[in-house]
């Protein structure tokens, strides 16, 4: 437990900081907006965020930011049974699930699946991104089981 | 493979190994003096010595480690793919011995993460600066690490294959079964696979006894040419063929969970070195998890993708098996440091010359220290073999 923790001061997440490519995606989720790096040059989804495209090797001015759908589909799932030892302190102690998901835009994240119980996510699910509020004003996104209409 | 140019096989060999392990997980010596004590003790198992030494392979910085040393490298080699770095050192050692850049080549390892802890000595530990892909999209979501990466490969090849715990479970016990053999393996009771389930989960689908120890634990091997390996203490040990590949790093970049960059590095070593998987005497397989190793098994060849777990539950692996794997009790039973690859040219080295006791696989002339590092990322494969297979 860091000295932050030890005073009840610490977020109760590890908070991402902002890397130069990721700055626009970190701003749009102030407004709960999952936004996707895409390639027009090979008409590719691109994550995690880069300067260039690494399906096709185009440039930074051939990438522009979309808006995803928010629907995605689980490609893994694990249980993490010991949160203290992930140093995680955002789930009350309790078991919490990490999964990979694949976006409708073809490009696939680390996230939690929250909303339902961590043992129930499996492998093909649909989720839908869900947020939570980090410290200084974005938020993160989190998926959770069912898929809004199109 | 792009032609027989390419070819390092029987170009050189290793020629010294040493290894320093404790039944109780714990080193009374630590940092360079541990270092170089390993380089030292292998080096008087080659019948060298410090001033034939011109090349240093040390994952850190073999430039700060060769001025500790005093010695003159022309060849020096830092590379750090996590556990599979020394079987990247042998590659590249095997190709600078090949290319006239060096002749005596020693690469070295010590951690003793075990012994920091109860003594309270403070690792040094850089911090990345800035932001960086596993900080800004995995650390978030609390991701365990080293296991968290390898319980979503296991937990896809469950999705895919049917595999189930008790087959990974398998591995674990057969692995035992060879540390049971193993005077200096931290853990010797046999265990069955009930015992596996019943450790308890640490990230799901992984128990306990799913993932390898925490050790303290150092060794060091010399590699030479071909031709200066004969006239030394040892039998060598021949670099048959050798082959990397990388295909992420960060395990959401992985381009399939259930596929590790193994099975373009297995094939291409084996192809270098003119072998089939039914050649391997002894598979020295990185087993960090057991889905580790299950994935080695169908990347190099061992069985068809998606069969490891149909494969590992016939008792292949332990000993008297077809395919005796990870004789030492590997990283699940016998020591786990943090970066295991150096045990397993430590294991294949006594195995190919006879010295391996107990564990002894009888007749052992090709062996395959097979190096996994990071988050499934960096696949090294050395084919290794005596003197009766060039």
């Amino acid at each position: 437990m860091s000295p932050e923790q030890a005073a009840g001061t610490a977020p109760a997440r590890f908070e991402p900081p902002v890397g130069v490519e990721g700055a626009a995606f970190w701003e749009a989720t102030r407004e709960r907006r999952l936004l996707v790096q895409w390639c027009t040059s090979c008409d590719r989804g691109v994550f995690y965020p880069r300067v260039f495209c690494p399906h096709c090797a185009a440039g930074a001015d051939a990438l522009e930011w979309r808006t995803a759908s928010g629907r995605a589909t689980v490609y893994a799932a694990v249980v993490e049974h010991r949160p203290e030892a992930a140093g995680a302190n955002f789930s009350g102690g309790k078991p919490y699930c990490v999964a990979l998901v694949d976006l409708e835009e073809g490009v696939r994240m680390l996230t939690n699946v929250v909303g339902c119980p961590p043992d129930d996510v499996r492998s093909g699910m649909p989720v839908t991104v869900a947020w939570e509020l980090l410290s200084d004003g974005r938020q993160l996104p989190l998926f959770e089981p069912g898929q809004m209409a199109s | 493979m792009t032609g027989m140019d390419r070819s390092l096989r029987g170009a050189a060999a290793i020629v010294g190994v040493a290894d320093d392990v404790s039944p109780t997980g714990e080193l009374d010596r630590f940092g360079r003096e541990l270092e170089v004590a390993m380089v030292l003790d292998a080096l008087a198992d080659a019948g060298l010595s410090l001033s034939d030494v011109d090349g240093v392979c040390h994952p850190e910085s073999a430039v700060a480690f060769a001025e500790y040393l005093g010695v003159h490298p022309t060849f020096v080699e830092s590379t750090m793919t996590g556990g599979s770095s020394y079987e990247v050192h042998v590659e590249h050692a095997a190709a600078a011995i090949a290319a006239g850049v060096c002749d005596v080549v020693v690469s070295v390892y010590a951690a003793t993460p075990r012994s920091d802890r109860t003594q309270g000595r403070r690792r040094e530990w850089r911090r990345p600066t800035g932001p960086n892909p596993m900080a800004e999209w995995d650390m978030p979501y609390g991701l365990r690490t080293p296991m968290g990466p390898y319980a979503l490969a296991a937990a896809r090849h469950m999705h895919e294959f049917g595999t189930t715990s008790e087959q990974l479970a398998q591995i674990a016990v057969s692995t035992r079964q060879w540390a049971a053999l193993n005077p200096r393996a931290r853990y010797r009771d046999l265990i069955d696979i009930d015992d596996v389930l019943a450790s308890p989960l640490q990230v799901s689908p992984l128990h306990l006894l799913d993932c390898c120890l925490v050790t303290d634990g150092a060794g060091a091997f010399v590699m030479t040419s071909a031709e200066r390996a004969r006239t030394l203490a040892k039998p060598p040990v021949f670099v048959l063929g050798a082959a990397t590949c990388t295909d992420h790093m960060v395990i959401g970049q992985m381009p399939d969970l259930t596929t590790t960059p193994g099975a373009v590095s297995g094939p291409r070593a084996f192809e270098m070195a003119g072998i089939e998987p039914g050649d391997v005497d002894v598979l020295m397989g990185y087993d960090s998890f057991t889905i580790t190793a299950l994935l080695h098994l169908e990347d190099l060849g061992f069985c068809k993708k998606g069969e490891g777990g149909p494969f590992v539950a016939d008792g292949h692996l332990g000993p008297g098996g077809s395919l005796p794997m990870n004789t030492n009790g590997g990283g699940l039973s016998f020591t786990h440091p943090g970066m295991y690859g150096m045990f397993l040219i430590t294991e294949a080295a006594r195995q190919l010359r006879g010295e391996g006791g107990a564990r002894q696989v009888a007749g052992a002339n090709v062996a395959v220290a097979h190096g996994s590092g990071m988050f499934l990322s960096v696949m090294s494969t050395a084919v290794l073999g005596t003197e009766a297979t060039l």
